[in-house]
């Protein structure tokens, strides 16, 4: 690996962190009034916001229409200033469409998609700062929105990372850890039933150290779980109390 | 754009409503909505705002990269605009759907901010024919509630007033040949002057009068509009005719003698809240409220 020491003698990552520690997570929901559902998250420097429209009538091509089930879907974009370097696009490339489809699938799994047959949800999301974990913070942002929308699921997905840097695990990997080039273990879990929903390894890892990592990987979902829910129960209580006033 | 369905009673409504220069929240013909704006919102570039007009959200993202200056004029940099109808608007702007549009209000805003004393174009030379800055201008639509132009501009001039330059020399070795070091240094960087940005304002016609910043209900009941970019001092430095309709010479004077008056007061408003706000660098962005 190269000259950055990712992990220090004393156990540091390189932004101060603990191997198990995750970014701290801050997030919103209901930022948009014209959309069904819509939520913003922070997880560290890592930006996204993510709107659901519907479910509403099948738009554009019939044919796709479903007739047990809701049709999803989903469309991942980055701001073109999001990244460091300058993007000329932001949608429609080969890694966003990968995005798009790895979404789709992991909302197929959790969203209670035979309500609503015959109709479409839009799921879109937008990175609007990247900093490594950009398909968790979209998975994270986008559920809070679905929650927002008011659509039935089996439970949250709260999607997290995990790396592994001189014989430990470490979660949530930033954009420095991530291109370094070691392992990278994306999760996303439906937390109550220990349900693993998207699951992507990428780059090497030894098959003895894989239970380790994959651990950590459900750990930090969990940890994201646990902010999620508190985050759902303010946002309902203030809606409550505004409800109780009028 | 994204579309609301009126009925002919409500359209007569509305338009009725201008007629007594009562609107339907309240305002009168010349009133603008609430203004939210912020600035450094996204740490990764070198200027960024993001603006709420009731509705309608915009943010702004600056990056200034160096590049080659264009052959005809080789002593300045140049800005560069990109505007993006995210799907998180309306769905319409899902894939391609939001391409012409976006290439309309991107050349809408090359074309005014060509004019030569806009900003000092020639601060942004580094290398007089080699090297420059160039500002990439990217502009994100959020939520769209009417009225974008006119809120695009206001976060566009927030940006640039967010944005940060750093400073560059250009060490000559003995060979001739120039190297560029960029400072270092956290407060190493110069600010642009923005007194000279126009904004834009949009006069939509809507029976026989008519309003400044519509909503997407009113847009729905104008036949024709005129955009018009004026300066702090009141100057217009540009004018489009948009819709489907005529307009008649008397009611674009008319609508010149409102731009004007409210340009300026626009300008007044922004320049006020930017010395607030403008040269922060940290924002909190939509956990706000």
């Amino acid at each position: 690996m190269s000259g950055l020491e990712l992990l220090s003698d004393q156990g540091f990552r390189l932004d101060g962190r603990r191997p198990r520690e995750l970014r701290k997570i801050e997030c919103k929901m209901g930022v948009f009034q014209q959309a069904n559902g819509s939520a913003y998250i922070e997880q560290g420097n890592t930006k996204a916001l993510a709107t659901v429209y519907g479910p509403h009538e099948v738009t554009g091509n019939r044919s796709k229409i479903e007739h047990d089930k809701v049709l999803i879907n989903c469309q991942y974009s980055m701001a073109t200033f999001s990244t460091g370097e300058r993007r000329s696009r932001s949608t429609g490339d080969r890694k966003s469409q990968e995005m798009q489809l790895h979404l789709k699938k992991t909302f197929e799994a959790a969203i209670l998609t035979q309500l609503y047959p015959r109709s479409q949800i839009d799921i879109y999301v937008q990175i609007l700062q990247a900093d490594g974990g950009n398909y968790s913070a979209c998975v994270n942002a986008a559920t809070l929105a679905i929650i927002d929308a008011g659509i039935p699921m089996k439970d949250f997905v709260c999607a997290s990372t995990a790396g592994f840097v001189s014989d430990t695990p470490i979660a949530d990997i930033s954009y420095l850890e991530e291109s370094q080039g070691g392992p990278e273990l994306v999760v996303a879990l439906l937390p109550k039933s220990d349900q693993i929903v998207e699951f992507q390894v990428n780059s090497r890892l030894h098959l003895d150290n894989f239970e380790k990592v994959l651990d950590m990987a459900i750990k930090g979902c969990k940890d994201v779980h646990a902010v999620l829910t508190r985050v759902v129960k303010d946002h309902v209580g203030q809606l409550a109390s505004k409800m109780s006033k009028t | 754009m994204a579309s609301t369905q009126l009925s002919d009673g409500e359209k007569t409504f509305i338009i009725h409503g201008v007629l007594d220069n009562l609107r339907n929240d309240g305002r009168t013909c010349e009133n603008y909505r609430q203004i939210e704006v912020e600035c450094g919102v996204v740490s990764n570039t070198s200027g960024s705002s993001r603006l709420r007009l009731s509705n309608t959200e915009v943010l702004v993202g600056i990056k200034a990269e160096m590049g080659q200056p264009k052959p005809q004029s080789p002593k300045t940099g140049f800005l560069e605009f990109f505007v993006d109808f995210s799907a998180n608007a309306s769905p319409e702007f899902e894939g391609r759907g939001g391409n012409d549009l976006s290439e309309d209000m991107s050349t809408r805003f090359a074309e005014v901010f060509q004019t030569n004393n806009i900003l000092d174009f020639e601060s942004l030379c580094i290398i007089p024919g080699q090297c420059c800055w160039v500002l990439y201008i990217d502009i994100v639509l959020l939520e769209c509630g009417g009225n974008l132009l006119d809120a695009m501009s206001l976060a566009v001039k927030a940006a640039l007033a967010n944005t940060r330059i750093p400073k560059v020399t250009v060490l000559r070795d003995s060979e001739g040949g120039e190297d560029i070091e960029v400072s270092d240094d956290p407060d190493g960087y110069h600010t642009l002057e923005i007194s000279k940005v126009p904004l834009f304002v949009t006069l939509s016609k809507i029976g026989q009068k008519h309003v400044v910043d519509a909503t997407l209900e009113e847009e729905a009941c104008c036949s024709a509009s005129l955009v018009v970019s004026v300066n702090s001092s009141g100057d217009f430095t540009g004018m489009v005719k948009k819709g489907s309709s005529s307009l008649s010479n008397d009611s674009i004077h008319d609508m010149l003698v409102t731009a004007k008056k409210v340009g300026i007061q626009l300008h007044k408003g922004l320049d006020t809240l930017l010395s607030e706000v403008g040269q922060s660098t940290a924002g909190r962005g939509f956990l706000v409220g």
